[in-house]
């Protein structure tokens, strides 16, 4: 038996590494590509943060008005004359103004998801004033519902890529490449995040979504529609999410998949819960650290842990620090 | 429906077996019987058509201990049932590197491994909010769907062939327990079941169970009023945990078979649904909603293709207008005072209609 054990042990010395050598020589590979890979994550965590802020609601739908901007990105792609196959050659000029309208379409796609979303499944709860465990379940139904729709529309098979840019190196950072895909997604990523973080922070409408956080009674006797609050903090949410399918797109091209939201949107979800969930800013740094973090686990430990790494950082962040790096803080904010 | 169960609650223990020993011998004889509607056939095998059922109904109860009694949200529960379905096949299978048990001393040894596993999770995760707990079981059980696939010894999608089986062999010089007969494993399930029911049911009766009914109405005041809640949390998880360790343990015997390819998040969300459909915290009502997902996709073949649509709208429309599933759950902590009183004071409680328990007891009435 004893003997036994120690072969049947030995047998995984190839399944997992511990190979510092590789994570050192691909250290700034590893980190640029985190970086853009988690301002996606960024992006789509925002979402599950701002829901979260306002309605103490997991979003669990979240993953699927994420992929459904990607199908919006793709069939605006398509309908703008592009095929599956190579890349096309295209001015710089012409490849902004396609990617715009695209993440246009992407974004109105799943802004309009989630506000259905609200509308059918969350709203005739809030009024029945039911527990928060009952919104959880509506909310896996409503996950459960869109994924489904999607996969009788389209099946099981991964839409063919349709390529636009083709990553070109544009600099080195310490001998690691950055290519232009790479510095579009997260110039435009964070452009994006800071354009949420002043209109929450900065206008009258913000200022009614964190009086909903911080106390929605009290923000509805001073006035704040509390329905439209919260209608547009889920049109904000799947704003964001729609460009970050649009990004998700570019960077894995055959991408548009009936179930692709759901690795995605619990990453999310984790990036929101690592940087403390509630927290504008805190998606962002836990987006990035995600990110980051996934690339480097995948050095060390071989390509098949990425995802490990990833929920095993989850539970470990909600076992030592639950309110994240930066605490929990929508409501808190300063006014 | 209220009346139906209590006037089941008033009758004598010996007529309530005098009910339900035919009822149950009725379920052991179905594979038999074939009834000619409930049948699945030509479509697919009854026999293994009724395991399937009973192999939801097992988890189901196993789920309805963690969700429907301590009203702890579990979305990984197909995370145990993965592990018990890999203890059988490890100890099993001819494949695996390790040493081989009966298959009927597999079946403990599964029930204390994801125990143990269900322990581990949950001493960190149970401290948390439960919104929390749903995600980070969701997590644990990709992880342990990642570990099939990427763990060389657990033989990713090859898997584990030729599992064991209960011994026994028909007349024709066949093992009892085979694959393409699911009647005796079927018998086997629902032995095992009753069993399970049995145990849970006592438990539900007693100090552990009301604690949980008392965290699942008010984790806060069952703490105020002396209740270990994190202590009882980790019991329902743990025990969950085991049942549903048993239940991929048995699920594992009857396909024979074990590899990466059956333990998604997908089929969590299914088990889940089961519960909450019957009515979390209902024996009867999980059972019924276990009936509801296993056996329409397998009767009704030509919307099986359909079913996580159906299951998922399903979902929806019960939480909107029936978010107690078709049938409730039938202790609530209101009923346990009127019984404490009873025994007190020897009477029914009399409150005017004005106090505020009147008002609440209306309140429970309705839900």
């Amino acid at each position: 038996m004893n003997h036994q054990a120690t072969a049947f042990l030995a047998d995984g010395v190839s399944w997992i590494s511990f190979d510092v050598d590789t994570l050192r020589n691909q250290f700034w590979d590893n980190t640029i590509e985190g970086l853009s890979q988690g301002s996606i994550y960024a992006l789509v965590a925002l979402g599950y943060t701002l829901v979260y802020g306002v309605l103490r609601l997991i979003n669990f739908a979240h993953s699927e008005v994420f992929i459904y901007g990607a199908f919006g990105a793709y069939f605006t792609f398509f309908g703008l004359g592009f095929r599956p196959g190579p890349t096309p050659e295209l001015s710089t000029i012409e490849i902004i103004g396609y990617l715009a309208v695209a993440l246009v379409a992407a974004m109105l796609v799943s802004g309009a998801t989630a506000v259905v979303v609200e509308r059918v499944a969350y709203r005739p709860l809030r009024k029945r004033g039911a527990p928060p465990l009952v919104f959880l379940i509506t909310a896996i139904g409503a996950s459960f519902v869109l994924q489904q729709l999607l996969f009788i529309w389209r099946h099981g098979n991964p839409e063919r890529a349709i390529r636009l840019l083709r990553p070109q190196e544009v600099f080195t950072v310490f001998g690691a490449s950055v290519t232009n895909l790479q510095i579009i997604i997260v110039v435009a990523s964070l452009v994006l995040m800071v354009i949420a973080d002043i209109f929450i922070n900065r206008t009258r409408l913000g200022r009614g979504v964190r009086a909903v956080a911080q106390d929605p009674d009290t923000a509805t006797l001073m006035g704040v529609n509390k329905e439209r609050v919260i209608m547009l903090t889920f049109l904000i949410g799947g704003l964001l999410a729609g460009a970050a399918a649009l990004f998700y797109l570019m960077k894995i091209p055959q991408g548009a998949v009936y179930q692709g939201g759901f690795l995605l949107g619990i990453k999310a979800f984790t990036a929101a819960v690592l940087g403390g969930i509630g927290n504008l800013r805190g998606a962002l740094l836990g987006g990035l650290v995600l990110g980051v973090a996934e690339n480097y686990g995948q050095s060390l430990f071989g390509g098949g842990w990425r995802d490990i790494v990833a929920f095993v950082l989850l539970i470990v962040i909600l076992m030592f620090r639950p309110t994240g790096i930066l605490g929990e803080s929508l409501g808190k904010a300063r006014v | 429906m209220r009346s139906l169960s209590e006037r089941w609650n008033s009758l004598s223990r010996f007529q309530q077996w005098a009910v339900l020993i035919p009822v149950v011998l009725l379920v052991y004889a179905l594979p038999l019987l074939n009834p000619p509607i409930l049948s699945t056939e030509p479509a697919y095998n009854f026999p293994i058509a009724m395991f399937e059922v009973a192999r939801y109904g097992l988890v189901a109860i196993g789920l309805n201990v963690v969700v429907g009694q301590a009203g702890l949200l579990d979305l990984g529960y197909i995370g145990f049932f993965a592990v018990g379905a890999y203890v059988a096949a490890l100890f099993t299978s001819p494949v695996s590197g390790l040493h081989k048990l009966p298959y009927l001393a597999v079946l403990p040894l599964a029930i204390v491994v994801t125990m143990v596993f269900g322990l581990i999770l949950g001493t960190p995760t149970l401290r948390l909010r439960g919104d929390y707990l749903a995600i980070v079981t969701l997590g644990f059980g990709e992880i342990v769907r990642l570990l099939a696939d990427n763990v060389e010894p657990l033989r990713g999608n090859r898997g584990f062939t030729d599992l064991g089986h209960p011994p026994g062999t028909t007349d024709a010089g066949r093992a009892l327990f085979n694959q393409t007969d699911g009647t005796p494993w079927y018998w086997l399930m629902v032995t095992v079941i009753i069993v399970v029911l049995i145990f849970v049911g006592n438990l539900e009766r007693s100090r552990v169970g009301r604690a949980w009914v008392a965290i699942r109405e008010d984790e806060d005041v069952a703490e105020i009023m002396g209740v270990p809640t994190f202590k009882y949390k980790l019991w329902a998880f743990a025990i969950g945990a085991a049942i549903g360790g048993l239940s991929g343990a048995l699920y594992a015997g009857q396909i024979g078979f074990v590899n990466n390819q059956k333990f998604d998040v997908v089929t969590s969300v299914l088990f889940l649904a089961a519960v909450v459909l019957g009515g979390s915290g209902n024996k009867v009502g999980v059972l019924l909603g276990a009936f509801v997902i296993a056996y329409v996709p397998l009767r009704f073949q030509e919307i099986a293709q359909y079913k996580y649509l159906i299951f998922g709208l399903a979902l929806i429309v019960l939480m909107i207008f029936r978010p107690q599933g078709l049938l409730g759950a039938r202790q609530r902590l209101l009923a346990y005072g009127r019984e404490a009183y009873m025994r007190l004071v020897g009477r029914p409680e009399q409150v005017s209609s004005e106090s505020a328990l009147a008002k609440e007891s209306a309140k429970g009435a309705e839900a």
